[in-house]
């Protein structure tokens, strides 16, 4: 894959921000209080490989989620995984995917952020098959809707659950 | 499509695979459309055995979470172990000590090896051979011995520390791995002999359930799987972890994408992983086998973190989001046959049942850790 080429097309699925060299490591801080969701970041951001395992990350509206997997696909990564991260205090869901390159071995990580009261993100199904089980999943856990998904019953939990484990204000 | 059998009337049965089926080895569903013999769609079915891992990990301290870790792929725990102890150290910045990574990868290697011969007995029976199982358990007896005598456990290992290693390997381990490694490499001939070289077995493999390279890309299928697809991919190799570059081990690769490959990748592996630990255990260092300035409460940078090792079925990555407390905020396992078992109903299309039942051998699923 080439690293500066998907830099630059990530960059113009998000024009407004420039790329910037990771920031320094924030000290670990006591308590929960902590604000964890980074404010105002860039939206393609280098990171340090042996802190993070990752090399790129990348931060996308949701309408823009299926051209970047294109890309992606088109520079020959691979897809590992799509998860769900609860972000309550924010009153956000995030999508986080995770893309690999077999040849270069660096992983892209490209996240997304809905509304937590109307969580909808179109589905990369079409671009990556493999995406199909690992949304499926991420609709059970979190209720996240992948719009055109072709099929999002519950793939772990229950055939009839209608609840969503993951989710910070579940209770069971 | 090709191999469907053309009927005049179009006529297909629903047929259930599962979830009690000896051929899924654990608890797998598989609805099946069928055209007579041939399969028109698979539908795997999961959740059979799903316990919400990662709910239990946002409920507990990041080292309580370690015992979970043993119960994701029983038959290769201590890659999981692995996983989720190397990332939580990648997040909170923790440095461990050489002795401490050779015998992990002495003792993971170890556990992949039993697992392949696991994989091994049970995937010749689900072609109906029986005899083979009952050598594969025995060779995989001295290992669980062996690991036994280290971890405290046979099957269900937390054995790896956050800094390091629970326990020292006693005065009989490496002279015992050793000893084992002299047997097992005696005893692959005879393996081969008798079933890699079994006509029957040939025939039921060779140009049977084809995966392509660019199949495993789209469903991001891992491991032998990937490996047997022609492509060079291991995450000790391409994505190197712990002390891996240190030692001399090959990459098996073989190019026919058919289940024969998958099975050849995952024998010359167990060639390999007797290398990886010969060469560990006369390298061994002394030293501690726990960090001295490891913290006893964990509490990473807020963040997230991604760790990635090679378990026996393919690349096993944990990925967590900390926002700088004793618990993790998130936790996702990300386990290889999920992805693996994804492309089943593609690659299954118009097969044979009976093919497809020694593709999804081949597959060498482990449902706890599809399910989690």
């Amino acid at each position: 894959m080439n690293l500066e080429k998907i830099k630059q097309a990530m960059m113009a699925l998000a024009p407004q921000a420039p790329v910037v060299e990771a920031p320094a490591e924030v000290a670990p801080v006591e308590g929960a209080e902590v604000p964890v969701a980074q404010k105002g970041r860039p939206a393609v951001l280098d990171t340090d490989y042996a802190k993070k395992g990752f090399t790129l990350d990348i931060e996308l509206p949701p309408e823009n989620v299926v051209a970047a997997a294109e890309i992606l696909f088109k520079e020959g990564l691979s897809i590992e995984a799509v998860t769900g991260v609860d972000w309550i205090k924010d009153g956000q869901l995030e999508v986080v995917y995770d893309f690999i390159d077999w040849q270069w071995h660096g992983r892209v990580v490209v996240r997304s952020r809905v509304p937590r009261d109307n969580p909808q993100i179109p589905t990369i199904s079409e671009v990556f098959a493999g995406a199909n089980w690992h949304e499926r999943e991420t609709h059970d856990f979190f209720g996240i809707k992948f719009i055109g998904h072709p099929d999002l019953s519950p793939l772990l939990l229950p055939e009839d659950a209608n609840f969503h484990p993951l989710l910070k204000d579940f209770k069971a | 499509m090709s191999h469907l059998a053309q009927t005049q009337t179009q006529e297909t049965f629903v047929l259930n695979l599962g979830p009690q089926h000896p051929a899924t080895h654990g608890v797998l569903r598989v609805k099946l459309v069928m055209d007579g013999e041939y399969i028109v769609h698979a539908e795997p079915v999961l959740g059979y055995i799903h316990r919400m891992h990662e709910k239990m990990g946002e409920n507990r301290t990041w080292a309580q979470f370690m015992p979970n870790t043993g119960r994701l792929d029983y038959l290769s725990a201590l890659s999981y172990n692995f996983g989720y102890a190397a990332a939580v150290e990648r997040a909170a910045g923790i440095t461990v000590p050489e002795r401490a990574e050779y015998i992990r990868v002495i003792t993971t290697e170890l556990n992949r090896i039993s697992s392949h011969l696991l994989w091994f007995g049970a995937f010749v029976l689900d072609l109906g051979g029986f005899t083979p199982l009952l050598y594969a358990f025995d060779d995989r007896e001295q290992i669980l011995d062996l690991l036994e005598s280290v971890t405290g456990s046979r099957l269900t290992y937390c054995y790896f520390r956050f800094g390091g290693v629970y326990n020292d390997i006693d005065d009989n381990f490496v002279p015992g791995s050793l000893a084992f490694i002299k047997r097992l490499r005696a005893r692959m001939p005879m393996y081969h002999d008798l079933v890699t070289k079994n006509i029957i077995l040939m025939k039921r493999l060779i140009g049977i359930g084809p995966i392509s390279a660019e199949m495993c890309r789209r469903y991001g299928a891992t491991g032998p799987v990937l490996r047997g697809s022609g492509v060079q991919f291991d995450v000790r190799k391409n994505e190197p972890y712990s002390v891996y570059p240190e030692f001399n081990f090959d990459i098996p690769v073989y190019h026919e994408c058919d289940s024969m490959a998958r099975y050849m990748v995952r024998m010359d592996e167990i060639e390999q992983s007797m290398r990886i630990i010969e060469q560990a255990c006369n390298k061994l260092p002394e030293g501690p086998i726990m960090a001295e300035k490891a913290p006893k409460i964990i509490k990473p940078a807020p963040g997230d973190y991604y760790f990635s090792v090679e378990a026996a079925r393919g690349s096993f990555g944990v990925r967590i989001v900390s926002d700088g407390t004793n618990t993790p905020y998130r936790l996702k396992l990300r386990s290889p046959t999920f992805s693996n078992l994804s492309l089943f109903a593609e690659a299954s299309q118009g097969m044979l049942l009976a093919d497809a039942l020694a593709l999804m051998g081949s597959l060498d699923l482990v449902i706890p850790e599809i399910d989690r």
